[in-house]
């Protein structure tokens, strides 16, 4: 038995990763991957490697309310690092009844061991969201209202990971009218730190570069005034995309099955969300930076964006308003109204001309 | 007319801002009527580069590094943006510097009887059933709300809906984003729901100034003073000696 797993009652990443086959040398290439993956320098590759020698292993809990498993699909796709490595050697996934061995009430015990063992040590991952609807009943999660499993493992965890639009913003089911009133995590938990990874699903290195930050720097990363991590969801898809020259230079694909759309020419016109939506898919890419939607040749429809379902339709820059059984865009309502406007003005002047030709005409009988 | 009668005429606004004299008044200094103009400009170089940013001109073909057209109408329109919001800070500096008729634009006097008794009675006037209009040495009332309403907080809306979605692009640590986007955007929903309120605004003051230019050029024809031309040498003339 070494001496390091006698000193430390949780195994380290390095110790795993060493029990598990890895060289050192395949060990400090990782390192080198994950300082990349996250826009750090070289230096941090020493850090990296340090913090993962001396460093726990963080128990991570992964509920799952109401979702429909896209972002676990994202995340088992992750390629820098692989979803493996992430869940084998960085974190000790206890909990996640979609990918785990146990089931039923031996998987539902392991929540409770992990609460008493690690009492405000752990991460709380949460894919989905709440119904508060009908009690909760929308979702049931070893026969109980899923909100009952949430509140318990929240009251304990350190910090709460909101995986996906779901859990972010709320998505396709919070979406208008909400009929289980599907809540996000940060509406129903109010007393933990909570970082927003929104996407519907988010992409795969942006997950586990979030978990790797957290365990190398043992902190939350920086985020924005809306919860989201910066280094990941500071820039527009707009800002990097590799369309943008033609944007600047004004060449649109006018309709999806033209000449320009063949060129690769600037998706805007045709819809493209881009200039509205945060996110990391113009960098990073999908399926290990193969592609993204606007590479291959369709507009981005927002979906990392606050209630991107209610925003009217996919292939709209502008939402729509409803309202008076009608439905149009700003510049359609604006339009309108000015055109109303400008022939309310014609009728007025004509009526101001015909009154004072009146007047005039009363003034030339008066005198 | 002496400078003493002229600063009687200014100095003796009634509490209503309701004010009528048969003497020509100074009433638009060189610096105000300076940033009506160029404001006048700006939120016409501003509303149509602003339409060609959300609906764009038909493509232009060959390489992309032949042109820049619309890099060149979104900095034309920044330029504009930022000729307008600057000129909305020196008109409020002028409304504490200024004359008494300065300040008209911004504070209406909301809480005054005769003043809306007033609007009343230029409501009547527009809808034909008075025969004939009162003289105003500044702003008749119902313009006066008008502007007040569609112009001065229509273009706050803009200013900072704009600036908002500027800071978009000088990015989350840019002083832009702290300043406008970081509470704003949040506040609306998402970035696309400021796009649609920011083309909302732009109809809203394209309607107040279709009204606004119609309004003054009637008044200029068929009222009893001068309107358009006191904008341009600042002087408000009669063409009665009528007093009210």
């Amino acid at each position: 038995m070494a001496n390091t797993e006698v000193a430390s009652p949780i195994e380290s990443f390095y110790d795993v990763m060493r029990r598990q086959g890895i060289s050192r040398r395949s060990f400090i290439k990782y390192c080198s991957l994950t300082a990349t993956a996250l826009g750090l320098g070289p230096a941090f590759v020493g850090k990296i490697a340090h913090a993962m020698e001396n460093k726990p292993r963080i128990p991570v809990l992964w509920l799952h309310g109401l979702e429909c498993t896209c972002c676990s699909e994202s995340f088992i796709r992750s390629a820098h690092p692989l979803a493996k490595d992430v869940i084998l050697s960085m974190i000790s996934l206890d909990y996640d009844d979609t990918i785990m061995a146990a089931a039923g009430h031996q998987a539902e015990a392991i929540i409770d061991e992990t609460i008493e063992k690690y009492d405000g040590q752990f991460l709380l991952a949460v894919e989905g969201n709440t119904p508060l609807n009908q009690d909760g009943m929308s979702c049931i999660i070893a026969g109980k209202p899923f909100h009952h499993q949430i509140e318990k493992v929240a009251k304990h965890c350190k910090a709460i990971i909101s995986w996906g639009s779901c859990a972010s913003w709320g998505c396709v089911q919070a979406a208008r009218p909400n009929p289980t009133q599907a809540t996000p995590t940060h509406k129903l938990i109010t007393d933990k730190p909570i970082i927003k990874v929104p996407g519907c699903p988010p992409i795969a290195e942006v997950m586990t570069g979030v978990i790797t930050y957290m365990l190398t720097f043992d902190k939350m990363p920086t985020l924005d005034r809306q919860g989201r991590p910066k280094m990941f969801y500071s820039q527009r898809i707009h800002d990097k995309c590799y369309r943008r020259p033609h944007f600047d230079a004004g060449q649109f694909v006018e309709e999806f099955d033209d000449e320009n759309a063949k060129k690769g020419y600037c998706l805007y016109k045709v819809g493209c969300k881009g200039p509205t939506t945060y996110n990391a898919c113009s960098t990073i890419r999908w399926n290990e930076g193969t592609s993204f939607p606007i590479q291959a040749g369709h507009g981005c429809i927002g979906c990392s964006e606050d209630g991107f379902w209610d925003k009217g339709s996919f292939y709209d820059r502008l939402t729509e308003v409803h309202g008076f059984g009608i439905e149009a865009d700003a510049d359609e309502i604006g339009f309108a109204v000015a055109g109303a406007t400008g022939a309310a003005i014609a009728v007025h002047a004509a009526a101001s001309a015909l009154s004072s030709a009146k007047n005039s005409q009363e003034d030339t009988k008066g005198e | 007319m002496s400078i003493e009668k002229m600063e009687s005429a200014i100095g003796d606004l009634p509490s209503s801002g309701i004010e009528s004299t048969v003497e020509a008044t100074y009433v638009y200094e060189a610096p105000l009527r300076l940033w009506h103009w160029v404001n006048a400009a700006a939120i016409l170089v501003l509303a149509v580069t602003g339409y060609l940013i959300g609906s764009p001109l038909p493509s232009l073909s060959g390489e992309a590094s032949d042109h820049y057209l619309m890099g060149y109408i979104r900095f034309f329109h920044f330029v504009a943006a930022y000729v307008f919001a600057v000129g909305l800070i020196g008109r409020i500096y002028w409304a504490f510097v200024g004359n008494s008729h300065a300040k008209q634009l911004f504070l209406p006097p909301l809480l005054s009887k005769t003043w809306w008794a007033e609007i009343w009675h230029e409501m009547k006037w527009y809808a034909f059933l008075v025969k004939t209009p009162k003289k105003y040495v500044g702003h008749n009332p119902l313009a006066s709300l008008a502007m007040f309403t569609m112009f001065v907080t229509g273009s706050i809306f803009m200013i900072f809906t704009g600036f908002a979605l500027y800071a978009e692009g000088q990015g989350m640590d840019s002083w832009w984003y702290d300043a406008f986007a970081g509470w704003l955007i949040p506040l609306f929903g998402q970035s696309q729901d400021v796009h649609t309120w920011h083309h909302i605004g732009m109809w809203f003051l394209i309607t107040f100034i279709m009204i606004h230019i119609y309004a003054a050029i009637r008044e200029d024809i068929m009222s009893r003073q001068s309107l358009v031309s006191t904008m341009i040498n600042g002087w408000r003339t009669w063409k009665d000696d009528r007093k009210d």
